[in-house]
């Protein structure tokens, strides 16, 4: 199970909360999937979101607040000054949006709002893309952490970059990295768990799913199952058939 | 005598529900007439259970489909002619996950939609049309329905008169917090634009991922505009925010919007339940009917017949908790 800032989460599945049909169908959501992590959005709600987060916290999950919205450095530090106090966590999942129609992260406002943070005492959950360069300074700055994006947030486009994603594990390979945002299927969870990711986060494919609870026990049971297979160490493809009963007799090098 | 709380779109129609049926009805309300301190004040006024059934519970459906003649029939002024689901092209892919997810919906092509609401002419390849829902008014509707029942004799007053009622049905909407505490409020936002140039002829709902938009035409050039859905219970004035997202959204289904006057801007916050769904729920002697959160024109009439049929002859019915306080 993944270990993030010294605590050890039960599951690799990290969920949103955000865009589902009611609170009661995200609660029956993380009951069915039992979720490790329950995620937040604290920009919208701003001022008057007292009942629902209540009603986050009450589901028993372990709270990571986001600074979802946020497309400045100062915003998204004020946001997770405010997220502290709210949730009584150092936990803060960074968002620092640079592009508002594909909401890729500001990889470089995202870096300095790091290493704000973490000099303040947060620990950082830094939304990033998979590019080592960007991923290198985050840890710099104290991140322990990463968040490579799959694919653009809500888009449900799975991985879009598996070379760099498997760059990324193999260059830090000792770092808790959780895929984030652009799963939109069991498959793409399962394909993140198997190339040795800690845990995904997930909300869109989950919460506009046709049934949101079905769709997060399948979620739920991707992510295992892929943790299990990354764990038994897949066999690797080879264009050669390989029959797995003996061809002894038979002019098999014909 | 049965005294009704609250005079927003919960309680005229519990009292006009009981009325119809021969019970002596008292309502109260420190503002006794709807108006912008109740947040029905603010609704779109759509009569669309089909289209609120893409991401509702089965009831909505069921319960809202009764809706459209009930207004009909107590206040008139509902306009049949359907709802046009749209999306822009780079989207279309909203469109038949939200044909697949409603019923009583048929597919429009280009020609369809020019026929129905000329101004979209060559704007939209394809479309839904939902030809049986309706819309109303819902500032004339709450008005007529006060006006009713008061031409019966039904009195409103600002606070509770002496005499004890043999029931007292509570319908205060998000003030009701106070004895209803798993009831919350979800932020809406809207709009009041006026737009001569643009003639439409029923409620446009525009599919986005981030920015679902709902346009109903009010009449003379006036289009109501709406509506977010945040989870906040904060009231008040509406964000920059928001008013970008409604207009970059209207724009986007016709530019001629840009042109518009900005007449209005609101916000409250819709009471609702964990579940979204309405609830019918006995305090010790007090019916609290409440929780119609984005559905308040739409389930009313169902909730209030609900209640009326509880009163009279005790059974519990589909929105009432099972647990009794």
């Amino acid at each position: 199970m993944p270990v993030f800032y010294g605590t050890q989460v039960d599951s690799a599945l990290m969920l949103g909360t955000a865009q589902y049909p009611s609170p009661a169908i995200l609660a029956e959501a993380f009951r069915v999937s039992q979720a490790g992590i329950a995620t937040v959005s604290l920009r919208r709600e701003a001022g008057g979101g007292q009942v629902f987060w209540d009603m986050i916290a009450g589901l028993g999950t372990r709270i990571l607040p986001n600074t979802a919205g946020c497309h400045t450095v100062k915003e998204a530090v004020t946001t997770a000054q405010m997220a502290r106090e709210l949730f009584d966590t150092s936990w803060i999942k960074l968002e620092v949006i640079g592009h508002a129609d594909t909401l890729q992260p500001d990889v470089f406002g995202l870096v300095d709002a790091a290493r704000i943070l973490t000099s303040e005492g947060f620990e950082v959950f830094p939304y990033c893309t998979e590019d080592l360069t960007v991923c290198g300074r985050l840890l710099e700055v104290g991140c322990q952490v990463l968040m490579p994006w799959g694919a653009p947030i809500g888009s449900g486009l799975g991985l879009n970059n598996p070379y760099g994603l498997r760059s990324l594990r193999a260059h830090f390979p000792d770092v808790p990295v959780v895929v984030d945002a652009g799963i939109g299927l069991p498959s793409h969870a399962a394909g993140a768990m198997e190339m040795g990711f800690d845990a995904v986060l997930l909300n869109t494919a989950v919460a506009k799913a046709g049934d949101p609870v079905s769709m997060a026990r399948a979620m739920a049971l991707a992510v295992e199952a892929g943790r299990a297979a990354f764990e038994a160490d897949p066999m690797e493809p080879r264009d050669m058939a390989a029959p797995s009963t003996p061809v002894l007799g038979k002019a098999f090098l014909a | 005598m049965i005294r009704i709380l609250g005079v927003g779109v919960m309680g005229l129609t519990l009292a006009t529900e009981l009325t119809a049926r021969g019970h002596s009805v008292e309502l109260v309300d420190p503002e006794p007439a709807p108006g912008p301190h109740g947040c029905s004040w603010w609704a779109g006024g759509m009569l669309a259970p089909y289209c609120e059934g893409e991401s509702a519970e089965e009831p909505v459906e069921r319960h809202g489909l009764t809706a459209i003649d009930w207004w009909q029939r107590q206040t008139g002024g509902v306009s049949r002619q359907g709802t046009l689901v749209l999306a822009l092209n780079r989207d279309r892919g909203e469109l038949a996950r939200f044909a697949r997810r409603s019923r009583g919906h048929r597919m429009l092509n280009s020609d369809a939609i020019a026929a129905l609401e000329p101004d979209l002419a060559g704007r939209f390849t394809s479309g839904l049309f939902y030809e049986t829902e309706a819309h109303l008014s819902p500032r004339a509707a709450l008005t007529e329905l006060r006006r009713r029942l008061e031409a019966k004799g039904v009195a409103i007053h600002r606070a509770p008169t002496a005499g004890k009622p043999d029931q007292l049905i509570d319908a205060r909407g998000l003030a009701a917090r106070d004895a209803l505490p798993d009831l919350r409020g979800v932020r809406g936002e809207m709009l009041v634009l006026r737009c001569p140039d643009v003639t439409l002829n029923r409620p446009i709902r525009l599919l986005h991922p981030r920015i679902p938009l709902y346009i109903v035409p009010r009449g003379d050039g006036v289009f109501m505009l709406g509506a977010t859905m945040i989870e906040s219970d904060r009231r008040g004035v509406v964000t920059a925010r928001s008013v970008l997202e409604l207009l970059s959204a209207a724009y986007a289904l016709l530019p001629a919007f840009g042109e518009a006057e900005l007449l209005e801007t609101g916000a409250d916050a819709r009471p609702a339940f964990p579940d979204n769904l309405p609830r019918l729920r006995r305090v010790g002697s007090t019916l609290y009917a409440n929780g119609l959160y984005r559905h308040g024109f739409l389930l009313a009439p169902a909730v209030a017949a609900m209640a009326a049929d509880h009163l009279e002859r005790g059974i519990i019915p589909e929105f009432m908790d099972e647990v009794f306080a």
